[in-house]
């Protein structure tokens, strides 16, 4: 299966199961999309036709190319065949160790953000902070079920975290204390909407937080319009300095300025380019999740202007990059040649099986997004997963269990997509929310053209 | 070749023999945690 297309003057065509990508001139282009499905000599009668003014498109020229195409076929870079599928079930089958947990610490927040997926921080139930006990169990509970895998990821979460600060700290310090005994390496993340981060915050974060999650959507006048105080204040003003700040001081450690775009703001990548003005290098942006009905979600009829806002993105990312002042954005991230493993596109984010999320009273869902529907609770950190039906309904959902994955040529990208979204969008973990899936696929495209843009302007 | 140019890419048919340590970062724990994919994961092996 082959996925060819153009954009900023390129013409890509990607091998979807190798993995291999080629930018090829235009008589090139048509060639390798004719050749799978038509006889070589009509191919070529039909391309003598198509260029019949161009010198440079010739028999022997067009004979050329088409052993080229055989060449890279013979090598398993063009046309390779599909050689995961009927194995894709053993991958997912085979016994899983539990790697992350994403921990509630605060279902509560100092912000009321109108599009909030966790409604407010209370995940549609009781405002509650973790205790230092219940986090203790978390990581004692992840600690014994992680097997041999040494690297465990913790992310503090909410709501919003530093309104449970101290126990934070503590469990920071409780597993530090466990590495050395367990054979482990804890990868603590923060995730913060900004308006408690001080000194000591950043101090702490920089020294002990793989990566921080900094919340900002970019130009004031939208970032203000959604996420504002009880009071209806605006929260701009008060965190863009505090950010800048902790960028500032993260001296090359990970950190993201993550923002959220809404029918609202369609010209997204203006929020992108102010983040970049403010000094933040480390962007991400994402499209709102939310209920069709609300005012601020994003309609069908949008689709043509995001897709345009994502090829200005990747342009400007280029043109930026060459004047110096580059940045990363999360979506654009893409490393062809130490990208993940088979394995990994397959089973995709380990939602209810690697990856777990943890309430502030201990229970245990498949992830952050699934907090608060109690049909997809699946045990707590006492009796760890007790609902083993769910798992290994998470554990079956891959990129080749959703029959309307089968004919998209992302889905080694995606690996079916997420499985929250599609679960809200069809009723079903296995269903797919095509709308995401429109501009996940957008972006890989503007992501490999970056990369191919980037190895032709070397040579 | 004249009119084509091969990136230099993962064998994703290779990975099949040298993948699957499980040391990689989960998805979901970076910066989307709403629409997430795996195309921007870097392999844990690769960078050793």
């Amino acid at each position: 299966m082959i996925h060819a297309y153009q954009m900023n003057g390129y013409n890509i065509i990607l091998d979807v199961f190798s993995g291999s990508v080629h930018v090829v001139d235009d008589v090139a282009y048509d060639l390798i999309q004719l050749y799978e499905t038509l006889p070589k000599e009509e191919v070529i009668a039909r391309l003598l036709e198509k260029y019949a003014g161009r010198a440079d498109v010739t028999r022997a020229e067009l004979e050329d190319c088409l052993a080229d195409v055989e060449e890279l076929k013979a090598a398993g870079k063009l046309y390779a065949p599909d050689a995961y599928a009927d194995r894709a079930f053993d991958l997912k089958n085979r016994s899983t160790v539990i790697k992350a947990l994403c921990l509630h610490v605060a279902h509560t927040c100092n912000l009321t953000c109108d599009y909030c997926f966790a409604s407010q921080g209370k995940y549609h139930g009781e405002r509650a902070l973790m205790s230092f006990e219940v986090g203790k169990q978390a990581l004692d509970f992840l600690i014994a079920h992680s097997g041999s895998r040494v690297n465990l990821e913790v992310d503090f979460f909410g709501g919003e975290p530093l309104m449970n600060w101290e126990v934070v700290k503590q469990l920071v310090a409780y597993g530090r204390s466990q590495e050395e005994p367990c054979h482990k390496k804890f990868r603590f993340t923060l995730t913060t909407n900004g308006m408690l981060v001080n000194d000591e915050v950043i101090d702490f974060c920089n020294k002990e937080m793989h990566n921080v999650v900094l919340s900002l959507d970019g130009r004031k006048e939208v970032h203000d319009r959604l996420r504002r105080t009880v009071g209806g204040k605006g929260s701009y003003d008060v965190i863009v300095p505090r950010f800048q700040e902790f960028a500032a001081r993260r001296e090359g450690k990970n950190y993201y300025v993550r923002g959220t775009y809404t029918r609202d703001n369609l010209d997204f990548t203006n929020d992108i380019f102010h983040m970049a003005d403010l000094g933040f290098t480390e962007l991400s942006m994402e499209p709102v999740v939310c209920a069709p009905e609300d005012p601020y979600a994003l309609r069908p009829e949008d689709l043509p202007v995001l897709f345009e806002q994502y090829e200005i993105l990747a342009k400007e990312m280029l043109k930026r990059d060459k004047e110096g002042r580059g940045f990363t954005f999360y979506h654009y991230m893409i490393d062809l040649k130490a990208g993940p493993c088979i394995y990994k596109r397959i089973s995709g984010c380990g939602s209810g099986t690697e990856y777990l999320a943890v309430t502030p009273w201990g229970d245990l869902y498949p992830c952050h997004q699934f907090v608060g529907d109690e049909a997809y609770k699946m045990g707590d950190v006492w009796q760890g997963v007790t609902n083993t039906a769910l798992r290994d309904e998470f554990k079956l959902c891959n990129a080749y269990a959703r029959p309307d994955c089968q004919d998209c040529w992302a889905r080694l990208y995606c690996s079916g997509g997420c499985a929250a979204n599609a679960y809200h969008a069809t009723g079903s973990i296995k269903g797919v929310y095509e709308y995401g899936c429109e501009l996940f696929r957008k972006r890989m495209e503007c992501a490999i053209m970056i990369q191919a843009a980037k190895a032709l302007d070397k040579e | 070749m004249k009119r084509i140019q091969t990136l230099e890419t993962r064998d994703l048919a290779e990975s099949l023999r040298d993948g699957g340590c499980g040391e990689c970062q989960t998805s979901c724990q970076s910066a989307c945690k709403t629409s997430c994919g795996v195309a921007n994961q870097q392999c844990e092996k690769c960078g050793e």
